[in-house]
């Protein structure tokens, strides 16, 4: 370690032991960026030669990624999985342009605990930065290889050949040999060069083009698609029985009684960890359900009931500063203040969490749809007692998650149960309401903003506070499962911890990418978690843009600017600038119609982590005033993702992630009393449905050939919200800072005349 | 003979006579801010109490617009436009063509309204009232929308026969204050008799469509629904205490009864949003019309015989097992959740099966708030003799009274009942 | 206990207990993946399909209802190499992210087109409202059921 880096680890571990104030690092932001996996928790894989991009770092073999079969088709690899974000077929396009092969030339195999290069999680929105960057990257080494082999069979310059597209490097004169040859004659067991040359963007064959998603068709007609389809010889049915939510059990579980039902072969009982295992799946839920039938306890401290998120601000925290800038007192004309919050929020997935597990030989496969299989892996094999080389996890796409959902313990649960079970295929689904009782939630969050304009109607100061839990609380050892606790022996917690900026989590785009003098920016990390959370989309980019963008509609409005004009005032990064107002062209901002009480219009943007993806919101709202109701007429949002792989799989995203965010700020909160999460269902737990979708939903995509990825799956989810405040703001004159704005808190607030 | 003759057109045009009413004079549509805003604010509570915009506002259409269709047993008719618009509205009615509507049921132009507007019942609301309900009304966004046309069986389209309706049905006056009862009371029988016309649906009707008062609140019909006895005729296993209506009323579900169901779910949506002392008034009034009403102490369990039911409902009883348990049987979620047992349902235990049919029939959709119980529609997967099997399998597992007779008719007229008009 | 059920033209037996819901039945014993299990309740329509043209929550149908009746799942609109008017429509546009919801929605949808070909936005919005879809599909899932009705298609991005 550099002395600066030693001085600084020294300083904070002081700091930190007197619990002051700890000063953010200045790491420069592509650096840190460019951990694989690294900045969203979880264990990252280590940077073997720093110097490669993306995930090379840590994987610099070329053949943990390509090999070259002999009848020169391409199998590659990737630690990176499918969750539904297009993330295999986009990565796809990556290799296949790279590699100058059609993709139905490419076998490609995602994150397999003993096949595919360690990359971390599949999150963060790093898979394009990090994953497909490797990617990019391998293949033009593999590309590079190829063509100096060429060269040396015709005794050539390597740089008067060319690929053809369909497998084959080709002289001036016409004559080619096939990459099945030319593989013949090299090893792919070196270690990339990070300068190997690209592919020129104009000559792209796949690249930048809608290439069809590969996973789609088999869902189309109930093909094969899900983990939740995989039938194995011999598998049994297994249910968990406990409380319900977390934090609770059963107070006298019947587990004699569910013994004794049809089809029942074995009844788990590990400590509180108790499980169903059964021929048939209705089977295994019958039993289930006789065994549930029990009052609960509450094993840990009561839950928040009365002040929510606020909660956090009474809890022991310890201080973060994200900025902290002086540049000299300037004089404040407008003054705008406020606290905003949103709830704790559940994943949502449509599908309840599934595991697949088989143990025999003195080893266990589970087939998982965690996005960090390889975290699984070693802190499966430390929560079951085996070594890590003996578990291994094949990542299997389920539904989407959006985040760390049921996926881990369910995981862990279904290799706890195999493990009793040698031999036995075991399938574990977790129950609709075991999901949402169980499920880590998205942090419930507050924040706290005051700034001011001065006569020249630029920004003054800003100061900003932030309240949150960790965002990221992924097992990274037998620890970090919910079942962990359960079982005797047990594993002690494993401690939550913020994830460092730029990343950042409760403070990730707390730092505005705009430029503010006098800012301050201050994260109240709180340790202790009132309810269950790890990471959900966007992290806390969600609230932090709500609150930034809402303040700086408010500073306009106060100083009688225009809010696309107030924003560009202060914006100086080009790509930002040039999304907003693609944005605000497209929806013809400045023609808009004027508010009447009832439609008004809103714009909002962020630049997901400051390092991400670029997005620009803006959207027309109405509001129903007799029952507060919202009616999203229509949205038009620009991003700038670099060089898209999948144009296409970029717009399907921020669609998803425009009406994610619009159910998030409208419908949403888990909700819960003392002693457990009462929001088990989608009755208790609504989320938008097709009655309340936006009418209409434009997404462009700039055009940024040959720029670095950049990742959009989460780019969306702050402005849109943002942009639906700013809309309803426009429409009644009325701010809320509290999501979510339900009719009746819509309706509250805008009174009854007009 | 000839005097005769003269006389029988002379009696009808006599009859006729009596049937006019003047028109109101049109008034220029007043300006939003000339009511005061409490008075405003007031009105909103008594459109919440009266629930005026559940039968205005079409479905989707922008509330109080009216459109919204209306099945009754003489025909459909469509709700009125309720909002200030000069043409389509109620925009030129002066606050006494307002009082008028309410009281009488008398439109500005004259002609007599539809007991649809359940006016028998607006009739004993206060002038006081009356206004702020009319400057509520006044100061909503003019929507332009005209109602279709009614489509009634004829001759009951012909308005002036209302006037003879009107005559046997329409009670005018205001609510006695009875000394002898609590304010509270008092207050409750004012906004159930009232705005709240509660009876309009719990209480039977005669053929003519008018209300039996001599059996006020024996239970009664509504789109489909069996509008449960409110009297001491109620069914219920436990008793429906102050607090156990208040409850229901304010949240959609009682922990002692069950969900608000069909009708009831817009009732109570809009009785979660008035003031808690009005709620609190009219759970005491109709807590007091149910006294003497048979219903257990809240100790003393349910019914919940499996063995015996399955032997009755052996079909019913696999139903049940792969349909209802889920939800419903022991080990459930919503059972872990403190949702009440079936054998506290109303509904299961009622002389009439209609509820418990609509209910699985059509399903229950969170009653407050968007947020609460929500049930799916059996109706496009269970025959009507299957419904029969399970509804038969559950009133007798979870009840001890006798089973109802003829269920598949009364599943298969049910059905029709819910098809829209 | 055996019971002959009819799904996609064929008659099946099966083994299973008559209480099982039919959702089971079509996966575990038919080996069939479209209808899925998302929640079991009734609530969120991943279990989608067909009875006697009606669409349908197969998770609260036992199977022991479903006598005659006819039951229709994905698998028997169409398969990978030649799919129905709506399968394809949603293959075109792409209108998938997880894809978990979508068997069910097209279920959904394929009900509705059976008895009105062309239905306006607003039909097939409340008709659709009692699937859910978490990744915010729903817009490319309106698309496909427009394309097929032949409506014209509503803006959103080339």
């Amino acid at each position: 370690m550099s002395a600066t880096a030693q001085s600084k680890a020294l300083a904070r571990r002081e700091v930190l032991a007197a619990g002051g104030l700890l000063v953010a690092f200045s790491f420069s932001a592509r650096s840190l960026a460019q951990l694989a996996g690294g900045g969203e928790g979880g264990a990252a894989p280590k940077a073997i030669r720093p110097d490669l991009p993306g995930s090379l770092k840590s994987n610099p073999e070329l053949d943990s990624w390509i090999s070259i079969g002999p009848d020169g088709k391409a199998t590659v690899f990737s630690g990176k999985v499918e969750l539904g974000q297009g993330i295999r077929t986009a990565l796809l396009q990556v290799a296949a342009e790279e590699l100058d092969l059609p993709p139905s030339a490419i076998t490609f195999i995602t994150a397999d605990t003993a096949r595919a290069p360690d990359e971390g999680l599949t999150a963060g929105s790093h898979s394009m930065q990090d994953g497909g960057t490797a990617l990019a990257n391998a293949g033009a080494n593999v590309r590079m290889l190829l063509t100096q082999a060429a060269a040396r069979v015709w005794s050539i310059e390597p740089d008067q050949l060319t690929t053809t597209g369909d497998g084959h490097v080709a002289a001036p004169d016409g004559r080619r040999l096939s990459y099945g040859q030319l593989a013949t004659r090299l090893s792919l067991h070196v270690e990339a060069v990070p300068d190997a040359p690209r592919r020129d963007p104009r000559q792209y064959r796949t690249m930048g083009k809608n290439f069809p998603r590969v996973d789609i068709p088999a869902k189309l007609v109930g093909g094969e698609a899900f983990v939740q389809d995989m039938r194995l010889p011999g598998m049994l049915h297994a249910r968990v029985v406990r409380g319900p939510s977390y934090g609770t059990r059963l107070a006298a579980p019947k587990l004699a009684a569910a013994r004794a039902m049809p089809g029942v072969v074995a009844v788990i009982e590990n400590g509180d960890f108790l499980a169903v295992v059964a021929r048939k799946e209705w089977q295994a839920i019958k039993a289930m359900r006789v065994a549930q039938e029990s009052d609960y306890v509450r094993l840990l401290p009561p839950m928040p009931a009365a002040d929510g998120p606020h909660h956090l601000q009474t809890m022991p925290s310890r201080e973060i500063v994200v900025l902290d800038t002086h540049d000299g007192d300037r004089p404040a004309w407008k003054t705008v203040r406020g606290s905003f919050s949103r709830p704790w929020y559940s994943h949502g997935s449509i599908g309840p969490s599934c595991a697949v597990a088989l143990a025999g030989d003195g080893g266990l496969t589970i087939w998982s749809h965690s996005q960090g299989v390889f975290d699984m892996h070693r802190a499966i094999a430390e929560l079951v007692g085996l070594a890590p080389e003996k578990v291994r996890c094949i990542h299997t796409p389920s539904a989407g998650c959006y985040g760390q959902n049921g996926a881990d313990d369910v995981t862990a649960e279904a290799g706890l149960i195999a493990m009793a079970l040698p031999g036995h295929p075991i399938r574990l689904q977790w129950m609709r309401e075991q999901e949402f009782g169980w499920e880590p939630c998205g942090c419930g969050m507050v924040t706290k903003v005051e700034a001011a304009i001065g006569p020249d109607k630029r920004i003054a100061h800003w100061t900003y506070e932030v309240w949150s839990n960790s965002h990221n609380t992924r097992a990274v050892k037998a620890g970090g499962y919910a079942v962990a606790q359960q079982v005797r022996p047990g594993f002690a917690p494993q401690e939550a911890k913020p994830i460092p900026m730029p990343e950042g989590d409760g403070d990730r785009n707390a730092n505005p990418l705009y430029v503010f003098p006098n800012m301050n920016v201050l994260y109240h990390f709180v340790p202790e978690m009132p309810l269950r959370v790890s990471a959900l989309r966007s992290l806390g980019a969600h609230l932090n843009v709500f609150t930034i963008e809402s303040t700086l509609d408010d500073l306009a409005r106060a100083g009688g600017v225009d809010p696309l004009a107030f924003r560009l005032a202060h914006m100086e990064d080009e790509r930002a600038r040039a999304v907003m107002i693609e944005a605000a062209g497209r929806f013809g901002w400045s023609h808009r119609s004027r508010p009447d009480g009832r439609r008004g219009c809103g714009m909002a943007f962020a630049r997901y982590k400051n390092i991400g993806a670029y997005c620009a919101i803006v959207m027309e709202v109405e509001v129903e005033r007799e029952t507060g109701a919202i009616k999203v007429h229509r949205v038009n949002a620009a991003v700038d993702a670099g060089q898209p792989a999948s144009p296409d799989g970029i717009r399907n995203q921020v669609e998803g992630g425009i009406i994610q965010s619009l159910s998030w700020a409208t419908h949403e909160a888990v909700t819960f009393d003392a002693t457990r999460r009462t929001s088990f269902d989608w009755g208790t737990y609504p989320i938008m449905r097709f009655r309340d979708v936006p009418g209409a939903i434009d997404v462009h995509v700039m055009d940024r050939p040959g720029l670095p990825f950049l990742g959009a799956g989460e780019t969306s989810q702050g402005p849109t919200s943002a942009a639906l405040a700013n809309a309803v703001a426009d429409a009644t004159g009325v701010r809320l800072r509290d999501m979510p704005l339900t009719p009746e808190v819509v309706k509250a607030a805008i009174g009854l005349i007009g | 003979m000839l005097y005769g003759m003269l006389f029988l057109p002379g009696g009808a045009l006599f009859a006729l006579a009596l049937t006019w009413r003047p028109a109101i004079a049109p008034i220029p549509v007043p300006a939003p801010g000339s009511f005061p805003a409490g008075m405003v604010e007031r009105g909103a509570v008594l459109a919440r109490l009266g629930d005026c915009a559940v039968c205005h506002t079409a479905d989707g259409g922008r509330p109080l617009a009216g459109g919204r269709a209306l099945a009754t047993p003489f025909g459909t008719l469509y709700s009125d436009n309720l909002t200030p618009d000069p043409e389509t509205g109620i925009g030129t009615w002066s606050a006494e063509a307002f009082r008028r509507a309410m009281k009488d049921g008398v439109s500005r132009t004259g002609s007599h309204l539809y007991p649809a507007l359940p006016y028998e019942h607006f009739t004993h609301v206060s002038d006081g009232d009356l206004d702020a309900l009319y400057a509520f009304l006044m100061t909503r966004r003019p929507v332009r929308q005209k109602a279709p046309a009614n489509r009634l069986i004829p001759p009951l389209g012909f308005r002036p026969l209302l006037a003879g309706w009107k005559m046997l049905f329409l009670h005018k006056g205001a609510i006695i204050v009875d000394p002898a009862r609590s304010a509270e009371w008092n207050r409750g029988a004012y906004l159930v008799e009232g705005l709240g016309h509660c009876g309009g649906c719990h209480t039977p009707r005669n053929i003519a469509g008018g209300e039996v008062r001599s059996r006020a609140y024996a239970g009664g019909i509504a789109e489909g629904w069996r509008a449960p006895p409110l009297d001491r005729s109620n069914p219920a296993a436990r008793g429906w205490t102050p607090d156990a209506i208040y409850t229901y009323l304010r949240t959609g579900i009682s922990p002692d009864h069950s969900a608000a169901a069909g009708p009831m779910g817009p009732v109570v949506e809009s009785l979660s949003a008035v003031p808690e002392e009005d709620v609190r008034a009219i759970a005491t009034y109709i807590a007091s019309r149910m006294a003497g009403a048979d219903a257990g102490s809240p100790s003393r369990p349910t019914p919940d015989d499996p063995v015996r039911a399955a032997r009755l409902f052996p079909e019913g009883a696999t139903l049940y097992a792969g349909a209802c348990a889920g939800c419903h049987g022991p080990g459930a979620p919503m059972m872990g959740q403190g949702r009440p047992a079936l054998g506290l349902a109303s509904a299961l235990r009622d002389e009439v099966p209609t509820s418990a049919i609509q209910a699985i029939l059509r399903g229950i959709e969170p009653p407050v708030a968007g947020r609460g119980p929500k049930m799916p529609p059996f109706a496009d997967s269970l025959t009507d003799a299957q419904v029969a099997a399970v509804l038969g399998y559950a009133r007798s597992r979870y009840t001890d009274r006798p089973a109802w007779s003829k269920l598949d008719r009364a599943v298969a007229r049910a059905r029709k009942e819910s098809a829209q008009p | 206990m055996t019971l002959t059920i009819h799904v996609n033209g064929t008659a099946h037996k099966v083994d299973a207990d008559p209480e099982t819901p039919l959702l089971y039945v079509l996966r575990d014993d038919l080996g069939l993946n479209g209808a899925k299990y998302g929640c079991g309740l009734g609530q969120c329509g991943a279990c989608t399909v067909h009875l006697d043209g009606k669409a349908i929550f197969s998770c609260v149908t036992p199977v022991a209802a479903i006598g005659d009746r006819p039951v229709r799942t994905i698998e028997g609109l169409g398969s990978i190499e030649k799919m129905n008017p709506l399968q394809q429509a949603f293959l075109d546009e792409q209108a998938a992210q997880c894809g978990y919801c979508i068997a069910g929605m097209i279920m959904r949808a394929q009900a509705l087109l059976d008895v009105n070909p062309a239905p306006t936005d607003a039909e097939i919005r409340a008709h659709m409202q009692p699937n859910l879809c978490r990744c915010g599909t729903h817009v490319r899932i309106l698309r496909a059921i427009n394309r097929v009705a032949g409506r014209p298609v509503r803006d959103v991005a080339a």
